[in-house]
């Protein structure tokens, strides 16, 4: 699904980072975990084609794709879906509007027939329960006056929409309550299917007690510094970053 | 002698042929004598006029053009060639600034309103337009509408009767067509709305011309009393036409006016609104949105007389600028000595979709009393990034996220507007015809 191979990527003259190797195989889940400045929502925004962020060198191999190659709306039409640690607010734009828009653009990308406003709808209501998600929301402007935990929900409810075949979440916990917090990982874990891979970016272990991860990565000074299983989530929770950064590199899974 | 003073004394052969195969009466041909002297005094603004600063129309002073003295031929074919909006409602349609009877049409007005042309109303009936004519659109300092006013011939009169409510909009249809010279067309349009009446006036100005043409128009409104007048001036001229615009108003107490100026396209585009708040209470609205493209200037000047207490004022203008297009905004509120309680807000905001586009606002406020509330604002941006790469990581194109973001700049302008097919056609237009590539550098 996912290959990234000795992936450095700067922003301006900030390298930050450092040759990343990572594989995500289709249904996988893997958490990325990492202090503050470590990268982690650097790599999130160089798979998404986030402008700003240069790769200095190494490979994203997507489903055969060059990752690195694709505008954003084209990765976005192969199925891959960031969920934004800031979901950007825009007045104007109708909240239902953008995803039916969206959702067209990537079902005639895969060759079938766009959704008829009826159709959409029947859609929408299903996903919209699945994130106890407010009707009124669908006909705001996006994200505009929205909580922090609505915001985050949004984000899923669009996942869950766009049915992306690799989801990135980055710090979709960041901010929520824990009953948001289950709620949100209530509804990822609904997306979850062998088919779907996720990458869940994240500073703390909470998020990983409702969302399970296959794999855990600790990512230090722009480089994958330790990978484990869901319980070296457990072990970073007790001892702490510091603790990673003393142990010796080791390659990804 | 300077080369704009020889621009309009260009004029004197022209307006005395004119007003002699034009008689009216008296004080009206009087008034028409004194605009064309005003004209002939002034000449046309240069630059070193504080409210011309940045408007340089020296290429309309230039140009020698020529009133029609007869309404060339014009079918419905070459008016439905415009694409104006549809309303379903009386319409009275103007060619180079001529009532044109076969194209209009005044069926299904309700009784105590009426539509007529300037032409007939001052052969039939000039008393009713006498009093009002020149009353609010001054001669004495301004070039324009003293030009307009001294070739005083035609243009659309709509008078509402006291208490009556007119649903369907009135649209006036002002079109400029091209013939072998420079065309001047000065039409003018005059509003009584008595108390307590309700009124919606378009008036629609475009054309359809490889050489430029001018469209001096001037339009005077009297809201009475109690009453309630929606106007809205949709410009679309031709791309090498020039378009100078007066709007002129007069509110009654507790009244409540709004005007709506939306400046498509043009050389160069003046709309200048100004309102005298002439009763307590009354509540007076000011749009504007405005798209400038290749090397398009369009200028908004705007002045909210505040000379009765209580009266709020509200004025939004927005403008989308590609290309070398430049805008100018200049607002002025006076809150005279006895206008306690005013409440004014001014805005202007614009999005400049090119590097080389610019806009230019000036607020000026004169405020006289001292229990007052009056705020002003600008601001200028471009489209945001991260909303861009937002909606790009939805799965949208570049260019359908710009115009997203672009017609959302617009929303709270377009939702302003009540007469649907006028905003229906902007939605379209800001969606299909604004320039979606990386900002256009040059026009079509």
């Amino acid at each position: 699904m996912l290959e990234i191979r000795d992936l450095h990527a700067a922003a301006g003259d900030r390298q930050i980072l450092n040759g990343i190797n990572l594989t995500v195989n289709a249904g996988e889940v893997h958490a990325i975990m990492g202090p503050n400045g470590s990268g982690k929502s650097t790599l999130a925004g160089v798979l998404a084609g986030r402008d700003g962020l240069e790769v200095t060198a190494g490979t994203v191999t997507y489903k055969g794709l060059d990752l690195l190659d694709l505008e954003p709306e084209e990765r976005a039409r192969e199925g891959v879906f960031l969920a934004f640690q800031y979901p950007v607010e825009i007045p104007g734009v109708n909240n239902a509007y953008l995803l039916k828009a969206g959702l067209n653009e990537v079902r005639k990308h895969r060759g079938e027939p766009e959704l008829d406003a009826m159709d959409f709808m029947t859609l929408i209501r299903a996903r919209m329960k699945l994130l106890e998600m407010d009707d009124t929301l669908l006909s705001r402007p996006v994200n505009e006056g929205f909580s922090g935990g609505e915001k985050k929900r949004n984000e899923i409810f669009q996942m869950a929409v766009l049915e992306p075949t690799l989801a990135i979440l980055d710090e979709t916990d960041s901010g929520l309550d824990i009953d948001a917090l289950k709620t949100v990982a209530g509804g990822v874990n609904a997306l979850r299917d062998p088919a779907r891979s996720l990458v869940v970016v994240t500073h703390y272990q909470r998020l990983l007690n409702y969302i399970v991860p296959d794999f855990v990565h600790v990512l230090s000074g722009g480089r994958i510094v330790k990978s484990g299983g869901k319980e070296l989530a457990l072990e970073l929770e007790e001892k702490g970053y510091g603790w990673t950064e003393t142990e010796p590199a080791a390659a990804s899974a | 002698m300077t080369q704009i003073a020889t621009g309009a004394k260009s004029y004197a052969a022209q307006f005395a042929a004119f007003a002699q195969s034009t008689p009216l009466p008296s004080a009206l041909a009087s008034l028409r004598d004194d605009a064309f002297n005003c004209f002939d005094r002034l000449g046309f603004p240069t630059t070193r006029l504080e409210e011309w600063r940045f408007s340089n129309v020296t290429p309309i002073a230039d140009t020698p053009f020529v009133a029609s003295v007869t309404a060339p031929s014009y079918g419905q074919a070459a008016l439905d060639a415009l694409h104006l909006p549809e309303l379903d409602g009386p319409r009275l349609v103007f060619v180079n600034g001529l009532f044109i009877p076969t194209l209009s049409s005044t069926e299904g007005l309700p009784p105590g309103v009426r539509t007529r042309s300037l032409s007939e109303v001052l052969v039939n009936d000039p008393e009713t337009v006498q009093p009002h004519l020149g009353r609010l659109a001054r001669i004495e300092n301004h070039a324009f509408t003293a030009l307009n006013t001294a070739f005083l011939r035609d243009g659309g009169v709509i008078e509402v009767a006291e208490g009556v409510v007119v649903d369907a909009p009135i649209h006036l249809q002002f079109v400029t067509t091209g013939s072998d010279g420079p065309v001047l067309s000065q039409p003018r349009a005059l509003v009584l709305a008595a108390d307590n009446s309700q009124v919606r006036v378009v008036e629609s100005h475009a054309g359809e011309s490889e050489t430029p043409y001018l469209n001096n128009a001037l339009t005077e409104v009297v809201v009475g009393d109690g009453a309630v007048v929606d106007h809205y001036a949709v410009v679309r001229e031709a791309d090498t036409a020039f378009r100078i615009g007066g709007l002129f108003a007069s509110l009654g107490r507790a009244s409540n006016f709004s005007s709506h100026a939306i400046t498509l396209s043009g050389a160069i585009v003046r709309h200048e609104a100004g309102v005298v708040m002439n009763g307590e209470g009354g509540v007076c609205t000011l749009n504007g949105l405005y798209l400038g493209h290749g090397r398009q200037l369009v200028d908004n000047q705007t002045t909210i007389d505040h000379a009765q207490p209580h009266c709020d004022s509200h004025e939004l203008y927005k403008g989308i600028l590609d290309g070398r297009s430049r805008a100018v905004f200049n607002g002025k509120i006076i809150v005279r000595l006895d206008a306690q309680k005013t409440d004014a807000k001014q805005s202007n905001k614009a999005l400049l979709l090119s590097e080389q586009a610019q806009v230019t606002t000036k607020p000026q406020l004169e405020i006289f009393a001292d229990d007052v509330k009056c705020t002003h604002g600008a601001t200028v941006g471009q489209l945001d990034e991260e909303s861009l790469f937002y909606l790009r990581s939805r799965a949208l194109s570049e260019a359908q996220a710009r115009q997203l973001l672009i017609h959302a700049f617009a929303a709270d302008l377009l939702s302003h507007i009540k007469v649907d097919a006028v905003r229906h056609q902007l939605d379209t237009l800001l969606t299909e015809r604004l320039p979606v590539g990386a900002g256009e550098t040059d026009h079509h």
